[in-house]
């Protein structure tokens, strides 16, 4: 059931009429079966991978929370008798025992995420089906990496002692399954979800319309634009595409993916939000962003966040690291002490390009962003001096300049997606500067390219319509509070407006090919 | 400031769905110019409920047979429920909404369509989109209606949530705003009668040059749907005690192969109904190919289907015991308009042909 179907808004629809409707000490409850039916209805067969994941994070949490709960009543207990050191003794103990069952449930998922995920692209998948294993290729479980990823870092935790065990096996579920975001993030704390997941909820007018506006938002984006723009991206991977065939590569699937991931969490966020439970933002408009760092803090950071809290810091301040940081200051000075942290940085990137795919691009694609952030970092001292000297931070038109190198810059490593062959990715970056080929743009080649000067038009004013809304947001904060303080009339008809350019423009229905959310396939 | 709302929120309601009603009138194809048989659905409820004989089918009806020269020659009034590439099971459920409005004393049935059906090696092909549309979207609602898109859909569309695509056809022509023509906003709240109780008229000729041909086919039999709707048809007129009639109309193309007579035959006899294939009768019935088809043996022009009606209407009164109307003043009132209407436009027809 695709956010984009009938099926889904009908679904979405009844969940919500019920949700109020019911006793609200019902509603988790009907979020959970709501849930379960959303995941079967994808396929009963991918049932086993979710319940596997939950019940693994379950046991392991609760097995953990016993431990903890024990140790602090024997503690307790014990306060007087107890030296400081007996009992930090004693906590190390408890803790190296909960790291067996920590340990135990990542590997168990995460082989299990990495077999799913390893299944799917050949030569895996070929070699399971030849040797009579074809019932393993059923395809990526829905949603594996992000649910999977919500449950290790509950997991960890729980270990840590940063979240509480939770007792209740359905409302762990919930947590694992919460229909909304089970397909494309944002990838939750147990504790950001918790507190407005089990909440009684009254029905407040205000956060349903702001939820189902925030909806509609996400609707117009993902099939006004990205879907629109997605035939020209395919169009554009033609190998004649060099030059600056490529550059415009960069550009429209810029376009096109966040149009797809930006409206699909504005979908995921909105229709929890009218449910009112609130999710942490994955994007605060990411083409702001005047460096890579600051690229990543506000694009998929749910991600950036948990790939931060479970990888990137327990190895940059794990004993073998500070050790190295230590030795290495002497022989290397400041770029030593910083060692740790650019190999934590390399260990992250690393994973978080296999998160999105196992095949080599992903990994280089992790590899590139990694060596942009190394070099932005070595570079700082450098670009201060050059700042100070010319005063160009005070300058508007040079954060302007920042923000469009940035997107540039982000263009030509994303791409990156698209090329399974990495050899073809280099070629076509090589290209920009030995083939320029500007002739397409005026020789007819973009009218050959699925899409019309007509839609052209559409995704030019869908893009302006995006960039103000974003502007505004940016300068004044919520579009939809602003919108609120207006009449009701003006506001009425602005939404119904916004709902025509979906109805009467989206990429929908026969004729078009119903394209999936792009963060679905991760 | 409650009550305020509650009005401000009920008109602003009423007003979106207005807009939404509007934009789905302009919005959805009117067929008056071009793909003009997408248009007959709809006409049929304007002339329903005196009809004692109703035709379905696809084209070899509503191109072939012209219930005016059967009112003209022998009193019978007729309508042709009629659909391009119209496929069994819209054919028998199209007779079975028939029955809501009117029991006419014979239903004829053009088993052209038997042969569409799933399986491939009857040569059938798979239904298209854009012809379903034509001859679902002018139907009114009614379960035969929700019935027949179930059993229509097509691969493409073929799952339950298509439907709503039909319960509110704004959702599948959504993107014809940057197709609009004159004709849309022209026949945005009225459309114009295209149709002759059903019949679609053609003046032009284009005589049969060449024979045609077609590869003969793997296997003969029928499809088991196309029996199942069939056996449905026999079932359903047997509850009204209306006569149903198989008929294959004298077309050239595509072939009607002697097999498919012969499987049609057996059946026709063990049900006890009558069936006529005309393509036996052509001599008797007059047709000359080099003048009664305007393209090449596809379909009749209105000569030919003139030509057919007389004689099918011979059989239908003197064989199923269709009775004359034409001595009923209010019937002959009604009908002699449309004979009216049906001469003007022969004659505009025929004259623009000549003229081009």
């Amino acid at each position: 059931m695709q956010f984009t179907s009938f099926g889904f808004l009908l679904f979405a629809a009844a969940v919500l009429l019920l949700y109020y409707l019911i006793p609200k000490r019902g509603q988790w409850i009907l979020l959970l079966a709501a849930s379960y039916f959303f995941y079967i209805w994808a396929g009963v067969e991918y049932l086993f991978f979710i319940l596997l994941t939950t019940v693994t994070t379950y046991a392991a949490a609760n097995l953990m929370g016993s431990r903890l709960a024990k140790q602090d009543a024997y503690l307790a207990a014990h306060k007087g008798e107890l030296s400081r050191e007996e009992r930090k003794g004693y906590k190390a103990q408890v803790k190296k025992g909960n790291r067996v069952w920590m340990v135990l449930c990542l590997a168990v998922n995460f082989a299990v995420l990495a077999v799913c995920k390893g299944l799917i692209i050949d030569p895996f998948r070929t070699m399971f089906q030849e040797s009579g294993l074809s019932f393993l290729t059923v395809g990526l479980p829905m949603g594996i990496s992000f649910y999977m990823f919500q449950s290790m870092g509950y997991v960890v935790d729980v270990y840590r002692g940063t979240a509480k065990a939770e007792k209740n096996f359905f409302r762990l579920a919930l947590f694992v399954s919460f229909f909304p975001q089970l397909i494309q993030g944002p990838i939750s704390k147990f504790g950001q979800v918790a507190p407005t997941l089990y909440q009684p909820h009254d029905f407040d007018g205000k956060q349903v319309s702001f939820g189902l506006q925030r909806m509609l938002w996400g609707y117009f984006k993902k099939m006004v634009i990205a879907d629109r723009i997605a035939v020209a991206v395919v169009a554009l991977k033609g190998d004649e595409f060099t030059g600056v065939g490529f550059a415009l590569l960069g550009l429209f699937y810029a376009a096109q993916i966040y149009g797809d991931f930006t409206g699909g969490i504005d979908i995921t966020i909105g229709l929890a939000q009218a449910l009112g439970i609130q999710l942490p933002e994955n994007f605060i408009r990411p083409f702001f962003s005047k460096n890579i760092a600051e690229y990543w803090r506000r694009w998929h950071r749910t991600l950036g966040e948990w790939m931060k809290d479970y990888i990137f810091y327990p190895i940059s301040v794990s004993a073998p690291m500070l050790k190295l940081s230590k030795s290495a200051k002497q022989k290397l000075g400041n770029f030593g002490r910083r060692l740790p942290v650019y190999i934590a940085s390399i260990a992250t990137w690393f994973v978080t390009g296999i998160w999105h795919g196992l095949t080599p691009n992903f990994v280089v694609w992790g590899m590139l962003n990694c060596f942009f952030i190394v070099l932005s970092e070595e570079l700082t001292p450098l670009y201060e001096k050059f700042h100070g000297r010319f005063h160009l931070k005070e300058k508007a038109w040079y954060g302007a300049f920042e923000m469009l190198r940035m997107f540039v810059l982000m263009n030509f490593i994303r791409a990156c997606d698209l090329f399974p062959n990495v050899g073809d990715y280099f070629g076509r970056v090589g290209s920009l500067f030995t083939t320029f080929n500007f002739s397409i743009l005026w020789d007819g080649t973009m009218m050959n390219l699925g899409l019309t000067a007509l839609d052209y038009g559409i995704l030019l004013a869908g893009v302006v319509l995006i960039f103000s809304v974003s502007l505004v947001q940016e300068k004044k904060g919520s579009v939809r509070e602003l919108l609120w303080s207006k009449p009701a009339a003006v506001r009425y008809i602005l939404l119904f407006a916004l709902f025509l350019v979906v109805l009467l423009m989206g990429s929908y229905g026969i004729g078009y090919n119903a394209s999936n959310f792009i963060y679905n396939q991760f | 400031m409650k009550k305020k709302r509650i009005v401000t929120l009920a008109v602003t309601l009423c007003l979106c769905l207005a807009v939404l009603w509007f934009l789905q009138l302009l919005l959805m194809p009117k067929y008056m110019d071009v793909s003009r048989d997408g248009a007959l659905t709809g006409e049929y409820y304007d002339n329903a409920g005196n009809n004692d004989v109703i035709f379905v089918g696809d084209c070899e009806v509503y191109e072939n047979f012209s219930p005016i020269t059967l009112w003209e020659e022998y009193g019978i009034t007729s309508y042709i429920r009629g659909g391009p590439q119209q496929l069994i099971w819209q054919s028998y459920y199209l007779m079975e909404e028939t029955f809501r409005y009117e029991t006419p004393k014979v239903m004829v049935f053009n088993v052209l369509s038997m042969k569409y059906d799933t399986n491939a090696a009857t040569g059938s092909s798979t239904q298209r989109e854009a012809y379903n549309r034509m001859n679902l979207d002018g139907m009114r609602w009614s379960s035969s209606k929700w019935n027949s898109i179930l059993a229509s859909m097509t691969e493409e569309e073929a799952q339950w949530q298509s439907m709503f695509t039909y319960l509110f056809p704004i959702l599948r022509y959504h993107d014809r705003w940057s197709q609009l023509t004159q004709d849309d906003f022209t026949y945005l709240f009225q459309k114009d009668q295209i149709s002759d109780n059903g019949y679609l008229m053609q003046v032009g000729v284009k005589p049969v040059t060449d024979e045609h041909v077609e590869r003969p086919l793997v296997d003969y039999s029928f499809g088991q749907t196309s029996w199942d709707y069939l056996d449905k048809m026999v079932a359903l007129c047997q509850q009204y005690g209306t006569e149903l009639v198989l008929i294959k109309a004298p077309t050239l193309s595509p072939v009607w192969w002697d097999e498919w007579d012969q499987q049609i035959e057996e059946y026709a006899q063990a049900h006890g109904l009558l069936y006529i294939n005309f393509l036996d009768y052509q001599e008797e019935i007059g047709i000359d190919w080099n003048t009664d088809t305007y393209d090449t043996g596809l379909h009749l022009n209105v000569y030919g289907a003139e030509k057919l009606s007389r004689y099918f209407g011979e059989i239908l009164a003197e064989q199923c015991g269709v009775p004359d109307r034409r001595g009923e003043s209010q019937i002959a009132a009604d009908w002699s308009e449309k004979v009216k209407t049906y001469q003007e436009r022969k004659q505009t027809l025929e004259s623009a042909n000549t003229q081009s």
